[in-house]
């Protein structure tokens, strides 16, 4: 099914001059009787944006609990920079580089930006939490986002709006030196101007050498920040290949049926 | 809201800045007033004028912190003074001061598992069983130090604390049951320990009035260490936050203005001047009673731990991180078990330190201590002092406050001599009362 996969990988690769950053060769994962992904094939280059579409119930979210860790995949391998890696749990994910926002975020309302973005990693100076190197260094990674609206970072995240959370999960990865970000549908749930902030934000992220692997809905929010689209359709990836070859019509029969009538520029399955 | 000038973009695509500056300005309206209002004022100050506005922001939206509960205390302080015109002598607010060490230090205990988003129902014979160890290890027939049997009951709760916290942590079982079967299976463990020794008559064992036990509610420093104590304390005070903030701001980090520290500090002092001054007033009927009594030095000192070890320490961010989103914190790598079972071992071993307390206050160790009931006002000082009960919010200082407003409705009450069920009624009234004042202050600022 994924035969033409390569073929189109390979016809990429100039392109990308180096390797995929991560690669996944024929993942599969199975729940009883549920094949939530059948031999699935991505490539996530680096310092690029790829963004991996599909309907509800596609395995959208099982790709990315597999990338990060969370599960064992059944079958196939996942390469990080060309070498085999083993994923066993969130640890072995984050070591590599891999940092996962979910849709959730994982921030804490009480705590302040600064807290957030340190939590779990905090500096310490003789024993005791150092909040000066914390604040300095919150500060430029904020202000390297471009992250300029928030009033003080100080304030709890509760006193935030959507989109300066988006911002503080971001800015608590690029923190922790991921390598390559995934986020599950960022722009979900804001309004307009908050979303144009979040992929103002993922494109400066990708600007600086950061791959990020972006799901989402919105077509118009993946056409603006995708350099790569890959559509999955029940558990399986029928396309992937760089946004340039792909319309919106296109991605939606993929979504929707699994093939495309025209733009056979990608690997039907 | 954000100054342009304070736009700095570091890396420089011209397009794309642009179009991020022109709509981040117009995103910067949807963070409300109310949302604001949740921000410590001291974050958002630049200047005095700018701190009170922050606060009056936070008054009208009802996140008033400590406020109604200060501004209720001192109506309480009226009625009472109106009512009876003891109230305000050096006698009965030295005596107000002792009675509230317990509630204090149980509602301290109660804020560990409330901001875990947990609660411990057991505090209240967890103090009893404290008690009876100190009380049975000073007295002979084992004659322990004072010391080392102060330690042995912080290690017994301790262990108390890891036993309730990881049948809590690690099997995943409800706080209110297994402090529940904690409330009743400790008292009865204090029952064995009161039974195991023969000297306790009638369930009861006196504590030697020349023991250090006994003296830390009964003695007193003397009125020129108090003095000592005082200028000392609000000296290094002073010195390492004048010097702290202003080496945040030189470099550029975020300090409230100057103002604001010169006020906190001046507070402070007024504050401890006004304690020590109504302590060193003799309050003795035929020999000279003066001096802070060391309950207060010991109840400060263990809360100022408490809270540098929630605001300063790994361990205190992630209690606070575990009670207002736990996966959020599992996944940040933080290992939620272990820091949920320290914080019920805090929590238990402060009640011990109440226990303590308790038993220098009677001058004995009874069974009869009301575990039950001594519960219910740990939770009541921490929520009237302001700590929330859904998690993730919480001082120390809260008990402090919540527990001088409960000593004080006993104590004004009891002055008016107030039979006990009248007392029972008048304290529920308060309670409720303090707790809907609180609420309806919140509520209208969700109305609008």
């Amino acid at each position: 099914m994924s035969t033409s996969q390569g073929g189109l990988a390979t016809a990429e690769a100039p392109q990308n001059g180096a390797g995929p950053l991560l690669a996944l060769k024929g993942v599969s994962k199975t729940f009883g009787p549920v094949r939530a992904l059948t031999k699935v094939d991505l490539e996530v280059p680096p310092g690029k944006v790829t963004a991996l579409v599909g309907d509800n119930g596609a395995g959208k979210s099982s790709l990315i609990k597999t990338v990060s860790g969370l599960w064992a995949p059944d079958g196939g391998e996942i390469l990080w920079e060309g070498r085999p890696v083993h994923l066993h749990n969130p640890k072995d994910a984050e070591a590599l580089g891999i940092t996962t926002i979910y849709q959730d975020l994982a921030l804490c309302d009480n705590l302040d930006i600064v807290q957030n973005m340190f939590l779990g990693h905090e500096p310490l100076r003789r024993g005791v939490l150092d909040e000066a190197k914390m604040e300095i260094r919150a500060r430029d990674t904020l202000k390297e986002l471009n992250v300029t609206t928030v009033r003080s970072i100080r304030q709890p995240v509760a006193s935030l709006s959507g989109g300066q959370r988006q911002s503080v999960a971001v800015a608590k990865a690029v923190m922790s030196q991921a390598r390559l970000v995934i986020m599950d549908e960022p722009t979900a749930a804001l309004g307009v101007a908050q979303t144009s902030m979040v992929l103002n934000l993922i494109k400066t992220l990708s600007g600086r050498g950061v791959s990020v692997l972006v799901i989402s809905h919105n077509l118009v929010d993946i056409f603006e920040v995708a350099d790569r689209i890959a559509v999955l359709y029940l558990g399986r990836m029928v396309a992937s290949a760089p946004a340039s070859e792909f319309d919106r019509q296109s991605v939606v029969e993929y979504m929707t049926t699994g093939t495309a009538g025209r733009q056979a520029g990608n690997g039907a399955a | 809201m954000s100054d342009p000038a304070d736009t700095n973009p570091a890396t420089t695509t011209p397009a794309g800045t642009a179009v991020a500056g022109e709509t981040d300005e117009a995103a910067a309206p949807e963070v409300s007033d109310e949302a604001l209002a949740t921000v410590a004022p001291e974050v958002l100050a630049g200047s005095l004028t700018e701190y009170f506005q922050a606060w009056g922001r936070r008054i009208r939206n009802g996140e008033s912190g400590a406020l109604p509960i200060l501004v209720g205390l001192i109506a309480i302080v009226i009625f009472f003074q109106v009512e009876q015109s003891t109230f305000l002598t050096a006698n009965n607010l030295v005596n107000l001061l002792i009675q509230a060490a317990v509630y204090v230090m149980l509602g301290a205990a109660e804020i560990y598992a409330l901001i875990l988003s947990e609660i411990d129902l057991s505090v209240g014979f967890v103090a009893g069983v404290a008690g009876f160890i100190v009380a049975e290890l000073i007295a002979s027939p084992v004659n322990l130090p004072w010391w080392l049997a102060i330690l042995a009951m912080l290690a017994a709760t301790g262990l108390i604390g890891i036993l309730q916290g990881s049948l809590i942590s690690r099997l995943g079982l409800p706080s209110f049951i297994v402090t529940l079967g904690g409330f009743l299976g400790f008292e009865g463990l204090m029952l064995l320990l009161a039974n195991a020794d023969k000297t306790a008559v009638g369930g009861v064992i006196q504590i030697d009035s020349n023991s250090v036990v006994y003296k830390i509610v009964n003695s007193n420093l003397s009125p020129t260490l108090s003095w000592i104590v005082l200028i000392v304390v609000v000296g290094l005070f002073a010195a390492f936050t004048i010097t702290t903030h202003a080496r945040r701001r030189a470099e550029g980090l975020s300090a409230p203005p100057l103002s604001i520290t010169l006020l906190t500090i001046a507070v402070t002092a007024i504050g401890g001047v006004v304690l020590v001054v109504i302590c060193n007033l003799n309050r003795g009927a035929l020999t000279a009673l003066k001096g802070v009594p060391y309950v207060v030095p010991v109840v400060l000192v263990v809360l100022l731990v408490w809270s540098f070890i929630l605001r300063r320490t790994k361990l205190g961010r992630y209690i606070y991180a575990i009670g207002a989103n736990p996966e959020g914190a599992r996944r940040a790598g933080i290992n939620v078990p272990v820091v949920r079972t320290v914080g019920f071992m805090l929590c238990s071993m402060t009640a011990g330190i109440a226990g303590l307390l308790y038993e220098s206050r009677q001058g004995s160790m009874a069974t009869d201590i009301d575990g039950g009931t001594l519960v219910l006002y740990a939770v009541a000082a921490a929520v009237i002092g302001g700590t929330s009960l859904f998690g993730g919010k919480g001082k120390p200082i809260h008990a402090l406050l919540g527990g001088i407003v409960i000593a004080a409705v006993f104590n004004g009450l009891g002055l008016m001599g107030i039979s006990a069920a009248g007392q029972d009624i008048a304290t529920a009234i308060v309670l409720i009362a303090a707790v809907t004042l609180d609420s309806l202050v919140r509520r209208r600022s969700t109305v609008r």
